[in-house]
């Protein structure tokens, strides 16, 4: 392999893209409205794009030959690299909103920090995903308030979802040995830098939303050693279905 | 003997597959046209990463070339992206006729709840319009619809 560390790291991106595309794809004809099914189903391929392009590049890495395609229908669940958040099922509009959001706001300080790499695809990768990610961070905080700050109703569910998917926040700053050698490469950021961005901005708007961070403060993690939730599995056997049924067909 | 000009203008003709009135260069999304290694290479940005008319696109080039006689390579790059400001002045006027606003200058998007852009309608030209969603048919357009004249129309939203 050409480079290891730095392929794990490009995978890790690329499957939380993925992984988070393909549930959001899952609410295609079933948004609560027309113009956000459009909005879910657009973001989704925003994240497929660009899982795409980090795939394609990790492939490169790891110097098999492999494409976005391989890598995206041939692993197996305990290959996948997603933070346990992402494979998370949707759940109603509001905890779809809820993951999104807390997503996104890790997702932009991040390919900030990206567009600076002295890895040149990483930073182009980068350059091109951001500003897709402050559409989706824009679109996904309103949301969070409107719900938060809105009806008996729509703060409740937007408080269960809260509680319900804080526990799962923390994996996304995950750094591992080998991202050592790559932050002094000048390659990636340190994840303490974008996990204070990431407090900032999730501050901010839940409390303009009322929201309150849940008190108990177990985290779960995982999914970034392969390690993933039940969910995981059925989310791929939907993904996978047509390539394992009939592989290396075409459209 | 075949010329970047007669190249170019070929590929004048080469339509975005989703508005059919613009062309690729008119999109800003035609960035480059060499001859390198006995080849000609054409190199194309996409307007989103997810852009499903990419690979249509790629195809129209090629096929375009082939009438002619020419095999080509087509590359795709993703730096310096893509930004609305690449979209020509002609382009420009060809949206608001095929009845799609064209972008305004926007404040920037990483500051969140900025003030809403006034998008004129491109049937009667109020600027009382109102957003109906920031998501539209494609990943590039938005939803809105004119206050005085009812009119439902994509916006081609603002990338920077
Ligand atoms: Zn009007």
């Amino acid at each position: 392999m050409k480079n290891e560390d730095l392929y794990n790291y490009v995978l890790r991106l690329g499957d939380d893209s993925l992984i988070l595309g393909q549930r959001l794809g899952e609410w295609c004809g079933h948004g609560p409205i027309l113009e956000e099914d459009i909005a879910m189903t657009n973001i989704s391929l925003d994240l497929i794009g660009q899982a795409m392009s980090l795939l394609d590049y990790a492939g490169v890495l790891d110097g098999q030959g492999k494409d976005h395609d391989a890598l995206a229908f041939l692993r197996f669940e305990n290959e996948y690299r997603n933070a346990l958040l992402l494979e998370q099922p949707n759940g109603d509009f509001a905890n779809t909103m809820m993951r999104q959001f807390l997503f996104d706001a890790f997702r932009k300080p991040l390919y900030e920090k990206l567009l600076e790499s002295t890895d040149m695809q990483i930073a182009a990768i980068a350059e091109k995903s951001l500003k897709e990610t402050r559409y989706h961070l824009k679109h996904t905080s309103e949301w969070v308030i409107r719900l938060g700050d809105g009806t008996d109703e729509s703060h409740q569910r937007a408080q269960t979802a809260l509680d319900l998917l804080w526990r799962y926040t923390d994996e996304l700053f995950f750094q591992t040995e080998e991202d050592t050698t790559l932050i002094s490469l000048g390659m990636v950021p340190s994840m303490s830098e974008i996990k204070a961005e990431w407090s900032k901005t999730v501050l901010s708007v839940l409390e303009e939303a009322t929201l309150v961070i849940p008190t108990n403060n177990w985290q779960f993690e995982g999914g970034r050693r392969g390690m993933h939730s039940e969910h995981l599995g059925f989310l791929l056997a939907d993904l996978q279905y047509m390539q394992r049924a009939y592989p290396n067909m075409k459209w | 003997m075949v010329t970047k000009e007669s190249i170019l203008s070929w590929l004048d003709e080469v339509c975005d597959p989703e508005i059919p009135v613009l062309s690729l260069a008119d999109l800003g999304v035609l960035r480059g046209v060499e001859y390198l290694n006995d080849e000609w290479q054409i190199t194309i940005t996409p307007t989103y990463s997810g852009c499903p008319a990419m690979k249509t696109m790629e195809d129209d080039i090629l096929l375009k070339l082939k009438e002619h006689g020419v095999e080509a390579k087509v590359h795709l790059v993703l730096s310096p992206a893509w930004t609305t400001d690449w979209l020509s002045e002609s382009g420009r006027k060809k949206l608001k006729d095929f009845g799609i606003a064209p972008p305004e200058n926007e404040v920037d998007k990483s500051v969140l709840f900025a003030a809403q852009t006034v998008v004129p309608c491109p049937r009667c030209n109020s600027r009382e319009t109102k957003m109906v969603s920031q998501f539209g048919s494609t990943a590039c357009k938005a939803h809105y619809q004119c206050l005085i004249c009812s009119e439902p129309f994509d916006y081609f939203k603002c990338l920077k």
